[in-house]
This record gives structure tokens, sequence and C-alpha cells, in this order.
């Protein structure tokens, strides 16, 4: 295979600019809803004592889940040895990096006291998979750092077997840890499950590649460069296993729920009487985010329509969204069972179903989040050689000109 | 406001000074606190008569013990002095609202047999709420009170997500007038301390004392590690149940005429 | 490891409100002096020129001390501080942390350092702060509220 050649974006025109100020603003934007938040009071999000974690948090965790899914198309290069992956290596480490930074600030953003960062990184409670994560998140930054590293510089190009395959690890690591943080929660019906490990691993798969589809597809068309079929093609047939693994998990995991008595009643809640929470599993996570995709990208009318994958990618996304709002969201508002047998009440919302209404600035944040992992992209494209020349099909895979 | 203040004036040794006072024994910190003598009290187990320049040990397990059958539906008098001694107030967002104690209304689904109980942090041994948090702010004190460090809880509520007794609040909005003995401020996560302050100057929670003070008598106080306490001698009499007793906590606050 | 990081803790702080100093406030302000006890028998547990400089350490280290172990003696701690130096003025007004005249505050304004303490700690003496403006309690108005509710769900 002969040598790739890598360019980065002129960004000079116009559209270039309008993107990276549309992205500033709702930075900005989510800036000003952040002081807004952290001066009023947690009182004016849609958060409660109730639903402690809320949009913010579905936004972060989506986020960070899909960083360790973005570096997939890096890995299946670098320690599966798959060829054809290889010139996209550099652009899917960026796009891990830029969305965990994206997921992170809104974390970070939500804490009440975020003026605390400097707590956080020196008091370590060892025991707190949370705790485990900060290091496991700070790690990842090294890590892919120096993968991205070995891959742009020549002198220590041959280093990069070792650091892909450490990044490889790490990333297993982060989404195992980010997981646990709900399959560490005994307090909490629909959380406690050795399951959401493994289920968060897939669902970054999914998530990641359907994020750097869209991010590579973008790039391709409004650059003009030349993206073939035969790179998004088995991009897409990767896409379909790993949207058909998330359901897998899914059923597998309220199957097992089912199995349990003890588990009935969230599960009824979840799956029948939930409401919104009901609607967005059925509708959101389950047709929008894994049917409706599956079908389409399997479906032979639209094999090599650019425009129907996009639509696939931003399902699966919507799809995923929807699905970190049902276990985290749902998994809140399903009241606690203390009393097993008893009906109970209080002034406290004991035995009842929470209520959640997003409130704008927690939206804004969470977006805000997002537009900072596009601008990091966007920027980085620009000042670096992320992107090959042409991944035109002759290039990308030359045995397979006819 | 104390005996310690008034002597404070040398600078020498502290900690001479500090077991000075200690042994004066009648140092009383905030008004309407119960005076037991140190004598009565070191037998007891009631009341703490550690020191006050000792450290916590594990020699102590402070409890409470509340009996249901005593605990009337419909009152709230541990709950308005819980409020009143850590300075709670209302905001009228119930949902945002800091709650130390809740009084929980059950009904038996079987039977329609309804009782009425305090719901608070119940001091776990093995707390969840110490194991989750990242900083190290929530954590189990040696006797047996678990708490908050203010200064170094960064509010992410995961702690919040990891109690199954939603023992924990919030604070969503700004803190003003608190009281000296219950520092509390937005942005940081809380819940009932089993009145430390008061514990550590040899006095029971406020909860117990108004259960007392109103005649109620549904909540017990005292050392659960030393055999000859009230608390301990009821236990033993009539046994207790811990909430939630399938997670193996090992609660400090037992219940009594929950059927199960 | 934590304990060796930790130290920088209180350092990082002071360099954070550092930053946030407001420029005028240095040109403005006189050199604030600390109001005395007017008890005699209260005065100078430490000279002042090393409560000045080190009224911090003393307090951090009374902070771990007491939240931790349980130790509660200790004269340097911020309650004993609050309860001394803080009194009513000639009108019997009592000054707030948002005051110049509290005496954290009118030092910490000319040396340009931000206080965390009074974000949940009480700014004064028991005996001064006036809860009147809260009388009703949690629990009564929350059963008013949740009554409130009920009547429009209904």
């Amino acid at each position: 295979m002969s040598k790739i050649e890598y360019t980065s974006l002129e960004g000079k025109s116009p559209a270039y600019f309008g993107l990276l100020g549309g992205l500033a603003l709702i930075m900005l934007l989510a800036l000003a809803s952040v002081f807004y938040m952290e001066h009023e009071g947690h009182h004016v999000t849609g958060m409660t004592n109730q639903i402690v974690w809320g949009m913010p948090h579905v936004f972060a965790i989506f986020l960070i889940v899909a960083a360790s899914g973005a570096l997939n198309v890096a890995s299946i290069a670098s320690v599966f040895r798959k060829k054809i992956y290889e010139p996209m290596a550099r652009l899917s480490a960026l796009l891990a990096v830029a969305l965990l930074a994206g997921g992170l600030v809104v974390l970070l953003l939500d804490l009440g006291r975020p003026d605390r960062l400097i707590i956080a990184m020196t008091y370590y409670n060892f025991k707190s998979i949370f705790a485990w994560n900060i290091i496991l998140y700070t790690g990842f930054f090294g890590f892919v750092g120096a993968y991205l590293w070995t891959m742009m510089d020549h002198n220590v190009y041959r280093f990069k077997p070792y650091a892909g395959f450490f990044a490889f690890i790490w990333r297993l690591i982060l989404t195992t840890g980010t997981g646990s943080i709900f399959g560490f929660l005994v307090a909490r019906s629909a959380y406690d499950a050795a399951l959401m490990a493994p289920m968060f691993i897939i669902m970054s798969f999914s998530f990641g590649l359907a994020i750097f589809l869209l991010v590579l597809m973008a790039s391709y068309r409004w650059t003009n460069m030349e993206l073939g079929d035969v790179v998004v093609n088995r991009l897409r047939n990767l896409l379909g296993v790993f949207v058909a693994s998330v359901l897998y998990f899914t059923t597998v995991y309220h199957l097992t729920n089912l199995y349990a008595t003890q588990h009935h009643g969230v599960e009824k809640f979840l799956l029948l009487e939930g409401g919104v929470f009901t609607n967005i599993f059925w509708v959101g996570e389950i047709l929008i985010g894994g049917i409706i995709p599956l079908i389409l990208i399997y479906a032979p009318g639209v094999k090599n329509s650019r425009n129907t994958l996009g639509l696939i990618c931003t399902m699966i996304i919507i799809g995923g969204m929807s699905k970190i709002y049902t276990i985290l969201i749902a998994g809140q508002a399903y009241p606690m069972e203390l009393f097993p047998g008893y009906e109970v009440s209080s002034s406290f919302y004991d035995g009842v179903v929470n209520g959640y209404t997003p409130s704008l600035p927690e939206i804004l944040l969470g977006l805000g989040g997002v537009a900072m992992t596009l601008f990091i992209v966007a920027f980085a494209l620009k000042v670096l050689r992320f992107l090959p020349v042409s991944l035109a099909d002759s290039v990308a895979d030359p045995h397979s000109a006819k | 406001m104390t005996d310690s203040t008034k002597k404070s004036t040398i600078d020498s040794s502290r900690r001479d000074f500090l077991s000075k006072a200690a042994v004066a024994g009648t140092v009383t910190i905030a008004p309407g606190l119960l005076l037991h003598s140190t004598a009565q009290a070191a037998s007891s187990g009631n009341i703490s008569t550690r020191p006050h320049d000792e450290d916590v040990s594990n020699k102590n397990r402070w409890g409470l013990l509340i009996d249901t059958e005593k605990c009337a539906t419909g009152c709230t008098d541990c709950v308005d002095a819980c409020n009143e001694e850590n300075g709670l107030v209302s905001h009228g967002r119930p949902e945002t609202d800091a709650q130390y104690i809740r009084k929980v209304t059950l009904k038996e689904k079987s039977t329609g047999h309804e009782s009425s109980l305090p719901l608070m942090c119940q001091h776990c041994e093995t707390a969840p709420c110490a194991d989750v948090c990242p900083t190290g702010a929530s954590f189990v004190r040696a006797d047996g009170i678990a708490l908050v460090d203010k200064h170094i809880c960064i509010g992410c509520r995961y702690c919040m997500m990891a109690c199954p007794y939603k023992a924990r609040s919030f604070v969503h909005e700004d803190v003003e007038n608190q009281k000296l003995t219950a520092p509390r401020g937005k942005g940081t996560v809380e819940s009932c301390t089993m009145c430390v302050t008061r514990i550590d100057n040899g006095g029971i929670p406020a909860c117990v004392e108004a259960c007392t003070a109103e005649n109620h008598n549904a909540m017990i106080f005292g050392d659960l590690n030393n055999p000859n306490s009230d608390i301990s001698i009821a236990l033993k009499s009539r046994g207790g149940k811990q909430i939630r007793s399938d997670l193996a906590l090992n609660t400090g606050v037992r219940y009594q005429g929950l059927n199960e | 490891m934590t304990r060796f990081l930790r130290q920088f803790a209180v350092p990082v702080y002071a360099l954070i409100g550092l930053t946030l100093l407001s420029p005028s406030a240095i040109a403005e302000t006189p050199f604030p002096t600390i109001h005395e006890p007017s008890d005699e028998s209260l005065k100078c547990i430490h000279p002042e020129d090393e409560m000045r400089r080190n009224h911090m350490k003393y307090i951090l280290h009374e902070r771990d001390e007491t939240m931790h172990e349980g130790i509660r003696e200790e004269p340097e701690s911020l309650a004993n501080c609050i309860n001394c130096h803080v009194e009513p003025d000639e009108k019997g007004e009592i000054a707030g942390i948002d005051s110049d005249k509290h005496f954290c505050n009118a030092c910490h304004q000319y040396a340009a350092v931000q206080i965390d303490c009074f974000q949940c700690h009480a700014d004064r003496p028991q005996k001064f702060i006036n809860r009147n403006g809260h009388s009703s309690s949690i629990t009564q108005q929350l059963k008013r509220t949740l009554a409130d509710n009920a009547g429009v769900n209904e």
C-alpha cells in the first residue's frame, strides 16, 4: 500500500468561519446557562432531590461513552491490523479526545461546586468508581494523545502499535468504568446489574461509530475530497453489527429483570406504564435507535446513499440519547422500594413516580458540550493534518479495483 | 458562649487547657441540652463521655431505635425539632427543599394496617454514600455517624444516587442565617448528622429530645456497642429491624414494631 | 500521595482568589482594624500579626480535626473567631459577611482574597442571628405546598 497523504483544512471559507462561529455561539449560551445555574442554585433546573442527575448528565454520559467508541476505527487499524481503516485512524483518535473533552466539561460544569475542581483532583477516595473514572478520563487523554503523536510524527512512528494497543485497552477499561457508575449502585432497582458495563461498551461502539461516520462524511463533502463507497460501506456494515448488538444487550437486560419477580415493578414501569419514559424507550430507543436503522443499513435499495447513511447515524444518535435518558432518568423516576409489601407516602415523595422536566439551561449546557466537541474537531482539522487527501476506493483498497 | 472560649486567653499548650475544660464535664454548648453527670453517663452508654480532645473511636457506635407503635401518624415533632436545630427552611419548592427527616406513612397492602415512622439517614456501617463519593467528603465517622465534609464536597450528587434510603438532600439555593452548629451551603449535599455537635458535647439528637419531651418516647438514642445502654437493652429484649436489611449495610438506625 | 497533593490545595485556592480580586478595592479600602472583643477576658489567643498571617492554617487544621475526628475543644475554631470578634456596633447593628464592617470581610477585601467559609458557616454569633424571617417551619410550608399542588391536580 502506498504512503497515505494527509492534509489539513484550508479553513478560510465563510462557511468554515460560520461553522466555528455558530458553535462558539452555542458554547457561549451554554456558559451563560452555567453562570445562571451556579448563581441561582440548582433549583432553577429541572433537577430535584428526587431526580438528582438530569439532562446535563444524559449529554455528558452520551459524549463520554461515544468518545470511547469513536476510537474504534483507529483500534481496528492499529490493534487488529486492518489496513483499510488505517488512513482514518488520526480522525478517529481526534474525535475520541474531542468527545471526551466535551462530555467532561458538561459533567464538570453541572457540579454543585465546579470551583472545587482542584479538590476533585487532589482528594481521592479509591473505593469510588467515580474517582477511578477521573483517573481513567485523564489517562484516556494521555494515551490517545500519545497515540496521535505516534501517528503524526515519523520520529516516533515505530511506537504506534504499542500506543494504539494501550489506547485500546484503556478505552475498554474507561467504558467499563462509565457503565459501572450505574452497575455499582445497589440502591435503585433499575441499576445494579453487572450487565451495565459490557452494555456500555457495546453502546460506545455504536454511538461512537455513528458520530465518526457523520463527521467523516461531512468533512469530505464540505471539502470536496473523495470518499469512496468501499470505506463507507465497510463502516456501514460494522455499524449494523453494533446496532444489533445494542438491541441484543437491551433485550437480555430486560429479560433478566423480567425473570426476577422483585424487578417486575420497575420493568412494568419502563416497558408499559411509565408514560413519557415508556414512549422514549419504545419509540426513541428501540424504534428510532435500533430497528429502523438496522433495516435501513441492510436495505438493498439505499445501499450507497450517503444521505440515508447520514439519516441512519442521526437516528442512532437520537436512539442513543434516548437509551441513556431511559437508563438515567427513568431509573431515578421509579420510586425506591424501601418497604416491600407496603404502600408508602411522605412529604419527600416516597412511593411516587418522580416527574422531571428538563429546563432550558440544562439542555443548553448539554448542547454546549456537543458544540465544544465539534469546535475542537473543526479547529484541529485546520491546524494539523488529520484527513487523508483522498479516501477514494483506489486509495482505500487498491485490490478492489476492477 | 462556652467555658472554653472564656478561658482561652493564653496560648500556652492548647491540649493542656483542653483536657482541663473537658474534665470540668459540664460544658454546655447549645441551650436546651440535657445535662447528665459524667459518672452516671459513663456506665449508661446513653450519651457520649468522650473528652473533647480525644479522637472519636469505634469504641462507641451511636444509634437510634424507633418504636413505630409509639410513633403517631401526623405527628411531626421530631421533624420540626430537626428543622429548627439545623436551620432548614422551606423555599416553597418541596421538590428541592432539604429534608433530613421525613415522616413516612406505611399501609400494609395485604392487611390495610397503617403505621408511621420517621425516616432519616440510617448511618450505615458500610455506607454506599461513602463508598461512591469521589473525594471522600461522604464518610462514616469512627463512632458510626455518617457525615458529609462539605469542605471537600464538590456537589456531584453521586451519593444521592447511591443512598438506598433517599436520605440526602442537595442544597439548591443560597443559604443565609445558618445555625452555628449546622453549617450548610449551596451546591453541597447534606443529610442527618445525628446532631453530631450535640452528641460530642454529651447531648442527644434534637429529634429524640423532642419526641421524649412531648412524652411520645418513640425514639431512643444511645451506644449500640455498650450492652448497658437503654438502646442495647431495648434491642435485646424486643429486637429491631433494619430497613432494607437485604443490603447488609448494618445501619445505626433500627426500627421496632414493623411487621415482616 | 493524596496527602502530598492536599497541601497544595490552600495555596491554589489563594491563587484563584487572587485572580478574582477587584482592582478598585485596593485603592479605596483603608487598612482594616480588627474589632477587639469587649470582654477583656476573651482577648488575644494569638498576637494580631500571627493571626493576620496564619489564621487560615489554624482554621484549616481545626476543620479536619473537628470534622473527621470529633475534636471540639481547640480555641482557634471558626465559631470562636466569630463569637468574639463579631459584635453589634454603637447603634446595635450587627454586620453580616457582605458588609465592609464584618471583620473577616474588611480584611479579605483589603487583601483581595475570596473567603469561602461563609457560604456554609454562620457569619454572626448565634445569639445575633435573626431567624424571625423564617418562622414557619419547613414541614408546615411543605404541607401547605403539597396541599396546594394536590388541589391543582384534581
